[in-house]
């Protein structure tokens, strides 16, 4: 009996004793892991959200996408092919050493390497001089109004620790091991990498010597532990469970449920990734149809029949669930060079659309192959066959093919689709990029569109400097495109993230969370 | 094995082009080329597939495209995952399976009886996502008593990883064990059933009863040791192709073995993993049928017997 009373008397005295300060931990999931933990390996969206919160590149882009001052503090054009950029003291590596101008040297070199994944954001770029401790120029072939933009997702890495460890290239497959880098991490940034287990688990600890601690005084996560979780309905599971606190990619089916529970909620914006649809209007003839002789879609009224056709509200509203911007032109508002009158769609009128085909000699209408991804944008293969229903009614006969992504992209850059979907980001929110990957002659595979203007076009605006000159010949080349109608525009998506209540974190259209920007509130 | 590994390797040609998963959107096509000229992939198929065995009888089976490490690494680090799972799921199987097998062979007009034959129907028609998904939604979100995904705390003992030494890895792999072996229990439920039923009507049992042995000794010394032996085959041809194939269970509840493994690979034309693993699946089943036939000499005393009796002649 005593006994009894005087352990019941401890365990109540344990309860009582005050909790010691608990660590704040954010545990957060999403469909797909990072591939490697080196800098430039892998330009991929789920890859660069983990490294970002443990490298950093020499400017970054806030909550509205602004860019903003990170490793580099100041960055301005002294010559027409130089760049310099001051660079921030007092900054140190995770393993104490500092961080100076010899590591964005010798990160940029690395970023431009054979085996880096990154290395066509730095074509322009000839060589890096360092100047001074904290000072870079960086020389570029030509003039690059763009190379800031272009440097945002350009990690800095420590020299030192990059020979010592064998690393000073990126993942090389001939060297058949993998490299140090893909599971250590060196970097600056707000959290230091404690543990990569890939495809189980990714634990950060809060980095306490971080040059930024003062300037975001609300940062206060201690610590991070990503899990992946490939099955959608698990993931539901587990942030409704309270096993995570943060989902970046709830399913859309589940968002109604998500809304309905009581500590949880969404937030949205628009991404800047638009989604649309090409056609091969550059062969002679088109090997899944079966019109011979003859191009359909080289006329350009087919092709602005098959824009007219498409009811992009019903798939917005039906499909997206209201998760969607209908777009006129294949780059969201946020990217420099659109305007309101670029971005308005030719109306939905099926009448029309009918009335093009006929002027044009299809009245009896064609049969097409429709080439879709069904694993890579949101509802991409229900969007694909609301397209085919909707052509259906204009007299185009598609067939349609939803696969992987993995045989799907090959198609386009094998010239082995006429009509196909696609998707494009734009990382560095300028024109210039959408015009260097999807209108140039040499990089047209899907559609095989040539027009040697807007190849012209591209090159000045990559090169000059005036921001008024150069604000016009993005504006012609826009204008030539549109007209042209070289691919048919469907939509901008909107991402949703699911939190739970006491936890904030400011929502981005790059869908790349920075979690110092993000505090608990509880 | 060297027919499945040919197999395996032509298959993952027509799986899709790794090359477009690895670089990014930016990567132009003598990008690409290059690299698929670094990998070897321009190389005919005859010849990629002798280097591939050739590696292979090294132990070495390449890296994996997806994320470069080498592909032996991967599979011995998920291995522990996979196997722990399918010996919880068959040792709940079998500790369940058995016992209700008897039971209801032994009353086997008891209400209750029926009752459990009934509900192991849901066993076998069920499919194992849709289960999974259920008990996560009882255990996980409503009850909150055990987690929906992950193996919990493991803790490392050199090459092998285990969840079973802690309360938070046992938490987690009961319902992943369940979900495997739900299908496994009612096969071995119906099986052990039937065959006791079919061995209580022989005629050595009646003479045994007629000699007046117990209950006891009847059922559990004589008709039980019978039944067993059919059960041996099945559960080991079972095991076989759960190790191969938990990838649906495993998929549903993030468990971190060979099977989502190799789920992640087919998703990302991951070649040099799906051929390992599936040159792996049919070491396994070959080893597994292996170990199955001698113990069922083991086991089955009519097949010792006759070897002695035709040696002696």
């Amino acid at each position: 009996m005593r006994l009894m009373f005087m352990t019941a008397l401890t365990v109540a005295l344990l309860l009582i004793v005050p909790a010691a300060h608990a660590e704040n931990v954010l545990r957060w999931a999403s469909r797909g892991d990072a591939l490697t933990f080196d800098p430039h390996g892998q330009n991929e969206t789920p890859t660069i959200q983990a490294l970002y919160q443990v490298y950093e590149p020499l400017v970054s882009r806030d909550a509205e996408l602004v860019m903003i001052p990170r490793l580099a503090t100041s960055w301005e054009i002294v010559a027409p092919t130089i760049w310099e950029f001051e660079l921030r003291s007092g900054v140190t590596f995770h393993d104490g050493t500092p961080f100076s101008a010899e590591d964005v040297a010798f990160s940029i070199e690395r970023a431009k390497g054979e085996t880096s994944d990154f290395k066509n954001l730095l074509t322009m770029v000839e060589s890096v001089e360092v100047v001074g401790p904290h000072t870079v120029r960086i020389h570029t072939s030509a003039p690059a109004p763009l190379l800031a933009a272009n440097l945002t997702d350009v990690f800095m890495m420590s020299r030192a620790w990059a020979e010592a460890n064998g690393v000073a290239s990126a993942q090389d497959f001939d060297l058949g091991d993998e490299n140090y880098a893909v599971r250590n991490a060196n970097g600056t940034g707000p959290f230091m990498l404690e543990l990569r287990e890939p495809d189980i688990r990714t634990v950060m600890i809060r980095n306490d010597n971080w040059w930024g601690l003062e300037t975001f005084p609300a940062h206060n996560i201690d610590r991070i532990i990503y899990t992946p979780i490939g099955n959608d309905a698990t993931r539901v599971a587990a942030l409704l469970s309270g096993e995570i606190d943060f989902i970046i990619d709830p399913p859309l089916q589940d968002l109604r449920r998500i809304e309905a529970a009581p500590s949880l909620r969404l937030q949205q914006i628009a991404q800047v990734r638009t989604i649309f649809l090409g056609l091969n209007q550059g062969d002679p003839e088109l090997a899944s149809s079966n019109i011979r002789g003859a191009n359909p879609f080289a006329d350009i009224r087919v092709r602005q029949a098959v824009y007219q056709a498409i009811d992009i509200e019903a798939i917005q509203t039906r499909i997206m669930r209201g998760l969607s911007a209908p777009a006129g032109i294949i780059t969201p508002p946020a990217v420099h060079g659109w305007t309101e009158e670029l971005d308005t769609r030719f109306a939905f009128d099926p009448e029309a659309a009918r009335a093009l085909m006929a002027d044009a000699g299809y009245a009896d209408g064609f049969s097409v192959r429709l080439d879709c991804p069904n694993n890579r944008y949101v509802n991409d293969e229900a969007i694909c066959q609301a397209a085919v229903a909707m052509l259906a009614r204009i007299g185009i006969d598609v067939s349609l093919d939803a696969q992987p992504k993995s045989l799907h992209f090959p198609k386009i850059d094998n010239q082995e689709t006429d009509f196909y979907m696609q998707g494009w980001g734009v990382p560095t929110l300028d024109s210039e990029y959408v015009f260097q990957f999807l209108y140039v002659t040499g990089r047209t595979q899907g559609t095989r569109f040539s027009n040697a203007r807007v190849d012209e076009l591209a090159e000045l605006m990559s090169q000059e400097l005036d921001p008024a000159t150069r604000d016009a010949y993005i504006a012609e080349a826009w204008q030539i495109v549109r007209d042209d109608i070289v691919f048919v525009p469907l939509h901008n998506q909107v991402i949703v993230w699911a939190l739970r209540d006491g936890f904030e974190q400011p929502i981005v259209a790059n869908n790349t969370p920075q979690f110092y920007m993000g505090a608990f509130t509880d | 094995m060297l027919v499945v590994a040919l197999v395996a390797f032509t298959l993952s040609t027509f799986v899709g082009d790794p090359i477009s998963n690895m670089v990014g959107q930016e990567a132009t096509l003598e990008d690409r080329a290059q690299l698929r000229e670094q990998l070897g992939l321009n190389d005919p198929v005859p010849i990629q597939f002798f280097r591939f065995v050739g590696n292979a009888a090294q132990g070495d089976f390449g890296i994996s495209y997806r994320l470069q490490r080498p592909v032996q690494n991967l599979i011995a680090e998920r291995l522990p995952a996979t196997l722990e799972l399918v010996a919880v799921s068959a040792i709940f199987a079998l500790a369940f399976g058995i016992p209700l097998g008897i039971f209801t062979a032994l009353y086997r007009n008891a209400w209750i009886s029926r009752f459990i034959l009934t509900i192991s129907l849901a066993g076998v028609s069920l499919p194992t996502f849709v289960l999974g998904i259920l008990l996560i939604y009882v255990f996980s979100v409503t009850l909150q008593w055990m987690p929906s995904f992950g193996r919990g705390s493991t803790t490392d003992l050199g090459w092998w990883t285990t969840g079973l030494l802690s309360i938070d890895g046992w938490r987690a792999i009961i319902m992943p064990a369940v979900t495997l072996g739900l299908y496994q229990l009612t096969l071995i439920l119906r099986l052990v059933r039937s065959e006791m039923l079919e061995v209580l009507r022989t005629d050595y049992i009646k003479f045994a009863r007629a000699r007046g042995l117990s209950n006891r000794a009847i059922n559990f010394g004589h008709a039980l040791k019978n039944t067993l032996i059919p059960v041996i085959t099945i559960t080991g041809l079972n095991i076989g192709g759960l190790i191969a194939f938990s990838i649906v269970t495993e998929t549903v509840f993030q468990w971190p073995g060979m099977g989502l493994l190799f789920i992640q690979a087919v998703q990302f034309a991951d070649v040099p993993v799906m051929s390992a693993y599936l040159v792996l699946a049919s070491l396994i089943f070959v080893s597994v049928n292996l170990i199955v036939d001698i113990l069922y000499v083991v086991v089955d005393p009519r097949l010792r017997t006759e070897r002695r009796v035709t040696q002696r002649s």
